[in-house]
Formats: C-alpha cells, sequence, structure tokens
C-alpha cells in the first residue's frame, strides 16, 4: 500500500502499522483471503440491486437509475476522536437555530453588525412568511447534515452545514446492513456503535416537536414529490422505518383547520411533516402558485400553529456558502463559545478583494456557487484545465456575488478494495444530527462517501463518488 | 370619526366547486390612529379553517369551499374609529426589517418607465415634500380612470396604459419610492366617499418609511394623504401580499365576482 505524504491516511501510519482504530480490523482484513473479499464485494453490490437503493442523477437522462458504488473497507473512527467531533456539531447545530430564530425575528446580529444585512437581504432563501413564526418547540433544523473532511488526526473542517433537507441517510443504514450480514464475525471483534436506531430517534425527534394541536401519539408522515426524484427510493425507505405515512401533495387537503390526508377512514390530521419538497413548490397558495407537488394553505395552517414542517421552511440562508464564511462569528455570537470545529476559509468573491485574489488564484482554489449543492457547478482549481479556468474565470468575473472560493484541502484518505488491493482515496463524512426541544442526537458516524477515481477530491455520488460504511468505536 | 362598513363580496361559478381555498385579508389593524369597535366577517358557502397573522401583522381568514357550492359570499360588518393624523401612520412594528420595503416583486419591478419617472420628480428640501410630489407627479403622467385594463398589471404596464386605477397607483408610488430609496408598501382598505353610501369596490394606497416620522400614507388617485375617513386593512409590498381575497380552487367553469360596499360615518 502507497502512503502520499501530503494526505493523511486514515487507516495507516507512515511505518506501515495500523492507526489504533484500525488495529483490529486491520488484524482480521490481514488475515482474510484477498480473493474471498473481492467476492463479498460482488456480493455486496447484488444486495443493493435487490433492496433497490439507486438514485437518479440530474443531466445524465441516459442512467435515470444507478446504483452508488458501495466499498466494503470500512471508515473508522476513534471513540475518543468523536467525541470531540460530536461536541463540536452539537455546538454548530445549536448556533443554527439560534441564528434562525433570530433572523425571523430580532436580527440581533445583525443589529450587532456581526453580519451585514445584505448577507440575508440578497440571500434568495431568506422567506419572508416565515418572519415573527416561531416553529413548533422553537426547532428549525430538525434535521441536519454537517459535512465534514478531515485533514489530520484531530483536524476536522466543516464543509457545509445541510439544514435545508440533508439526503443520504437510508445509505448509512443500508451500508451497516449489509456489513453486519456479511461479516457477521467481524462485529464480534470490533465493538462499533450502532446506527440502527435512526428511525426510531428521528420518530422520537419529530414527535416531540408535535404542535399544540396534536392530540394523543403525533401523527408522521413523509411528504414526497413523488417517484421521479431522485431520492424516492429514501422517502419511501425512511417512512416505511419510522411507521410513517409515505404521502404526495394531492393526498392532503385542508380539513378543520390541520392539514388531513385521505385514509380509508376518512380525513386524519398529520401533526408533523417530515417534508422532502422545496421551500418554492410546497404550497402553491402561498408560495410558488404553479407547484402541483405541494399542498395549498399548508403555509396558514403552519402559522395558525396546525402543524409542524420538518424542516422549517426559510432555513435554506444557513446553507447558503456566503453565511457559511460567517459561522465562526454565529457560533460565537449566540454560544458566547469559540467554534469547536473549523470552517473552512472561505473568500466572498462578492468583495473587490477577495475576487481579486480568487482570479489571481484560481488554479490553486476550489470556487462553489453561494446557493450550488451536489457538487454541480464547482471547480476544483488543482485538476481543471486551461479551458475550464478560462471558462470559470468568466462566469466569476460577470457574477462574482454568485460564488465563494476556498483553499483545495488535503482530504483524508481510508482505502478502498480494488483489484490490487488497498488502494488510499479522498473521503467526507456527513453525520445526521436531530434536533428536538432540549435535545441535539447525532447518529454516532454518518455517511462516509468516498471519490473513487485515483486523486479525485469530489465525492458527490451524483460525480461519480462511493459509500462506506462508518464505524464509530465504543470508547 | 366613526365609520361603518359593510363589505359582501359572492362569487358564484357555473359548475360546482369540488375543493377550494381562499385566504382573506380583510381585518382592519387597530393601531394608532385607528381602532376596531367591532368587526365581524360571516361566510355562507364556505367554512373558516384558521385564523393567523401574518408577516406584516395582517390578520388572515383562510376558508375552504363547502363541497359542491355553487356560490361563495364573504359579509364583512364593522366599525372603526379613525382619527385624522394627516397620513403619519408611525413607526415600523412587528419584525420586518425595513430593508424588506425595498424589495421589488413581480407587479413592481422598477423598469424604463419607472425610472424615466423617478427623474422627472423634483426633489423637495425635505424628504416628505419630495414623496408629495412624487405622488402629484404620478397622478399627472398618469391620470386616475374607472376603466381599468386588467386587474394584475405591472407598474411598467400601467405606465404604458397611460390611465390607472387606484391599485396602479399605490404600485407605481410604491416602485418609484423604492427607486428613490424609500421603504414602501402597498396598503388596502376602505375609503368613505363623501359623496354616496354605496361604494364602488375597495380602496388601495401605498406609505413610505420616512426617517423620523415612520410610516406616511400616500392615497395618489385622490392626490391626498389619509385621512379619518381611510381604515387601513392589510399592508404587504404589493397587491398580491395584501389582497383582500385570493384564492385558489380545483375544478373547471367561470367565476364571476360581485361586490356590494357600504362605508357611512356613523
Amino acid at each position: 500500500m502507497t502512503n502520499k505524504p501530503d494526505y493523511f491516511d486514515e487507516m495507516m501510519q507512515a511505518g506501515g502499522a495500523p492507526r489504533a482504530p484500525y488495529a483490529d480490523y486491520h488484524d482480521w482484513f490481514t488475515s482474510e483471503e484477498p480473493g474471498r473479499l473481492l467476492e463479498k464485494s460482488a456480493e455486496a453490490e447484488a444486495l443493493f440491486r435487490l433492496t433497490g437503493i439507486t438514485f437518479n442523477v440530474y443531466g445524465d437522462p441516459g442512467a435515470a437509475e444507478r446504483l452508488i458504488p458501495f466499498d466494503l473497507i470500512p471508515r473508522i473512527i476513534g471513540g475518543r476522536e468523536w467525541a470531540l467531533v460530536a461536541k463540536g456539531i452539537e455546538q454548530r447545530v445549536r448556533a443554527l437555530n439560534a441564528f434562525l430564530h433570530d433572523i425571523y425575528h430580532r436580527q440581533e446580529i445583525i443589529k450587532a453588525g456581526r453580519i451585514p444585512a445584505r448577507m440575508i437581504a440578497q440571500n434568495a432563501a431568506f422567506l419572508p412568511q416565515m418572519i415573527g413564526m416561531t416553529p413548533p418547540g422553537g426547532i428549525y433544523t430538525h434535521i441536519v447534515g454537517t459535512d465534514l473532511v478531515r485533514t489530520g488526526p484531530d483536524e476536522f473542517f466543516v464543509l457545509e452545514d445541510n439544514a435545508r433537507t440533508p439526503s443520504g441517510v437510508s445509505y448509512m443504514l443500508e451500508n451497516r446492513e449489509t456489513m453486519l450480514h456479511m461479516f457477521p464475525e467481524l462485529f464480534s471483534k470490533v465493538k462499533v456503535q450502532s446506527v440502527s436506531q435512526y428511525p426510531r430517534s428521528l420518530r422520537r425527534s419529530l414527535g416531540a416537536c408535535a404542535p399544540k394541536a396534536c392530540e394523543g401519539r403525533p401523527t408522521l408522515a413523509v411528504l414526497t414529490p413523488g417517484m421521479y426524484n431522485s431520492a424516492y427510493y429514501e422517502h419511501a425507505f425512511l417512512a416505511d422505518q419510522m411507521g410513517a405515512e409515505l404521502v404526495e401533495g394531492h393526498d392532503l387537503r385542508v380539513v378543520n383547520g390541520r392539514v388531513a390526508m385521505r385514509t380509508t377512514q376518512g380525513y386524519k390530521p398529520i401533526d408533523v411533516l417530515y417534508r422532502r419538497i422545496d421551500d418554492d413548490y410546497l404550497d402553491p397558495l402561498n408560495f410558488n402558485p404553479d407547484s402541483m407537488l405541494g399542498v395549498p394553505g399548508i403555509i396558514d395552517v403552519y402559522r395558525a400553529g396546525g402543524i409542524t414542517l420538518a424542516n422549517a421552511p426559510g432555513t435554506g440562508i444557513a446553507d447558503d456558502k456566503a453565511i457559511y464564511s460567517y459561522m465562526p462569528e454565529i457560533v460565537e455570537f449566540y454560544t458566547g463559545e469559540k467554534a469547536i470545529l473549523k470552517n473552512v476559509p472561505t473568500h466572498r468573491c462578492s468583495e473587490p478583494e477577495a475576487l481579486k485574489y480568487v482570479l489571481d488564484n484560481l488554479a490553486e482554489l476550489v470556487v462553489k456557487e453561494v446557493h450550488g449543492s451536489g457538487g454541480y457547478g464547482m471547480l476544483v482549481g488543482p485538476a481543471a484545465s486551461k479551458q475550464e479556468l478560462a471558462a470559470f474565470r468568466a462566469k466569476l468575473e460577470a457574477n462574482p456575488d454568485n460564488y465563494i472560493a476556498q483553499p483545495t484541502l488535503a482530504l483524508s484518505t481510508v482505502p478502498i478494495l480494488t483489484d490490487a488491493g488497498l488502494a488510499p482515496r479522498h473521503v467526507d463524512l456527513r453525520p445526521y444530527v436531530l434536533v428536538s426541544p432540549g435535545k441535539i442526537d447525532i447518529t454516532p458516524g454518518g455517511l462516509t462517501r468516498v471519490a473513487l477515481t485515483e486523486g479525485s477530491l469530489v465525492v458527490n455520488s451524483s460525480q461519480g463518488g462511493g459509500t462506506k460504511d462508518t464505524w464509530v468505536l465504543e470508547e | 370619526m366613526r365609520l361603518k362598513i359593510e363589505h359582501q363580496t359572492t362569487y358564484t361559478y357555473d359548475h360546482p366547486v369540488p375543493y377550494g381555498l381562499q385566504q382573506l385579508r380583510l381585518r382592519p389593524k387597530s393601531r394608532d390612529g385607528q381602532e376596531v369597535l367591532s368587526w365581524d366577517i360571516d361566510v355562507r358557502g364556505g367554512t373558516r379553517e384558521v385564523t393567523y397573522e401574518d408577516e406584516h401583522a395582517n390578520t388572515v381568514d383562510l376558508i375552504s369551499f363547502d363541497a359542491g357550492q355553487h356560490e361563495i359570499s364573504i359579509i364583512c360588518k364593522g366599525e372603526v374609529d379613525v382619527t385624522d393624523r394627516a397620513g403619519v401612520v408611525g413607526r415600523q412594528m412587528g419584525f420586518v426589517p425595513l430593508w424588506l420595503y425595498q424589495r421589488s416583486t413581480p407587479l413592481t419591478a422598477a423598469g424604463p418607465l419607472v425610472r424615466a419617472l423617478v427623474a422627472q420628480v423634483k426633489r423637495a428640501d425635505t424628504e416628505l415634500a419630495t414623496l408629495h410630489a412624487l405622488s402629484a407627479h404620478i397622478l399627472q403622467a398618469v391620470p386616475y380612470s374607472t376603466d381599468q385594463a386588467a386587474s394584475d398589471l405591472t407598474v411598467e404596464q400601467a405606465l404604458a396604459a397611460g390611465h390607472a386605477v387606484c391599485q396602479d397607483h399605490a404600485h407605481i408610488f410604491v416602485s418609484a419610492a423604492r427607486a428613490m430609496g424609500f421603504p414602501a408598501r402597498y396598503v388596502s382598505g376602505y375609503l368613505m366617499m363623501d359623496d354616496r353610501v354605496m361604494q364602488d369596490a375597495s380602496h388601495a394606497w401605498a406609505e413610505a418609511h420616512v426617517a423620523g416620522l415612520g410610516w406616511v400614507g400616500f392615497d395618489v388617485s385622490n392626490g391626498i394623504s389619509p385621512d379619518a375617513r381611510y381604515v387601513r386593512v392589510a399592508t404587504a409590498l404589493d397587491y398580491r401580499g395584501a389582497a383582500p381575497i385570493s384564492g385558489l380552487r380545483f375544478g373547471h367553469g367561470h367565476e364571476s365576482m360581485n361586490v356590494s360596499l357600504q362605508v357611512q360615518q356613523q
């Protein structure tokens, strides 16, 4: 196995010995027949095809449904390493909720001069309809997927906060189930913290945010745009695992001041709606009138306290990459503490000096759209051709406000299994965080995404990334 | 001045409506200069689902059509005490930041015609005087006419039409005032026309935010600032956010609307 000195390898140390969290796994791995593991790898793929985990790739009509490649070498994080990360995430998520409440009420952070008003005024995700609205339980981001990258043993950076609708949790669950199924003996050797409680925790966490109008045990539903959505599998999976209804907009209507779903026994009110539809499409009466996906009047019922929407509309302002650049200030402002997790230094191209720096150093930087996601529309300077750099330069000059730039981080690597043996590949991590009144519940680990192409730093599944099971060891 | 208002809106459909919703912004605001003594909304052919305050502190009633109705009527009755404050409404209340009132909307987006109009307005010594000059200039450029070209004109379309109803005047004022740097908003409400009991329609005007004074009303169509004959009902960035009734219904068929409005001094 080669070990590039510039990147932190999470499995192997420079001398050829495994790092402590990988010690037991490494023992097991070296005692296994390489041929058997490759067979297992093929078996895993067959299992995924069987369970039907696929996703759609936008801009690739030929491959409507594709399997996300799964690599069976786990990504392992030590219990103590994780405790620090979890503490940092909790602090950050607390700050995010306080920030969202403030932005939709007094805007103290703007009055205090900590972030400029235009960051909100020009933010397309700021939703005036949320002004003055406190969601049930005071929670805005019920489900958060804080994307992290690692550059050293104790060096974690937050890449983005994903306070809107983080997806991918079904892969986290299926990856673990597949590993348990294929290597049961391994889990008796290595003590790994469980993730299978996630659907139960999600149900509990959402239920704890039920509106005042709720009577008895909260009724939960998952609102999907339908089977043509790229994450439809996940919507159906989560509804099934939580014991909630899977509904589409046309199944719901306003009845007796509540949003209710059609059942064989008439209309049944919904207390908490885990909606996987973007704000704009949520309610044709209040937002985009052309939306066929949403529920007319749901925002009226929401403002009147008749339903909980998870996540709350208008949380997308926190996902804006220009807002991201203020996260250290945001954390400090609302918690009174220094941020535990680091932010990637971010150049806001809306500022002339930053733009000049970015244009002068384009080949070394990663440039992203302010509202972008999924790895679409970004430039990875070191990997870009001269033509790509020139094309991006033109885009930046034409619309600098739309971009931020960051240094190319030396993302850590974890090996993947190839025909030739182990080979290091860059990874990131998306932990899943559940927020309810007085409780922040972080599933140990999360979804590790891995760039399968050698040297690539883009881990998004839509851009050819794969996933790994993520193990957090018991302390 | 104590005003007694009766406002009935009836929608008739040639086919029964299987499902539909209407948002009503029909409850006058109680605040400085205006006290609501009584106000009732009676809905026939529909059911009130929820009542809440929107972001502009408008009280909204959401009503649903009773299944299979051919007709739905909304009847508002009440009494409001109004004090003449020369159009001054006062400081911004609630959580809406003033910068939001400088946002343009599809109906109020300033184009070449609004910009040309703004360029012609004489800047006076005070902001208040400049806004009065703006109001007068709009009325001169696009005189009032009851002949409404369409109900959902943009400001550019309204200026091109060469004449305007009160809704267009309010939009043009709001758009121009924003272009001049003022936070501005649209107001829907009632006006007691002195010469008659039966009014033609509910009224609309505009408000701009002036440093030191707060919100000040401008009724372009009548060339004045609102006095004790004006009842403020709903405010928003434009007509769409403050419309007395806006709705959505399923099913086919035509809708016709009939409005009767009485505003009388008690």
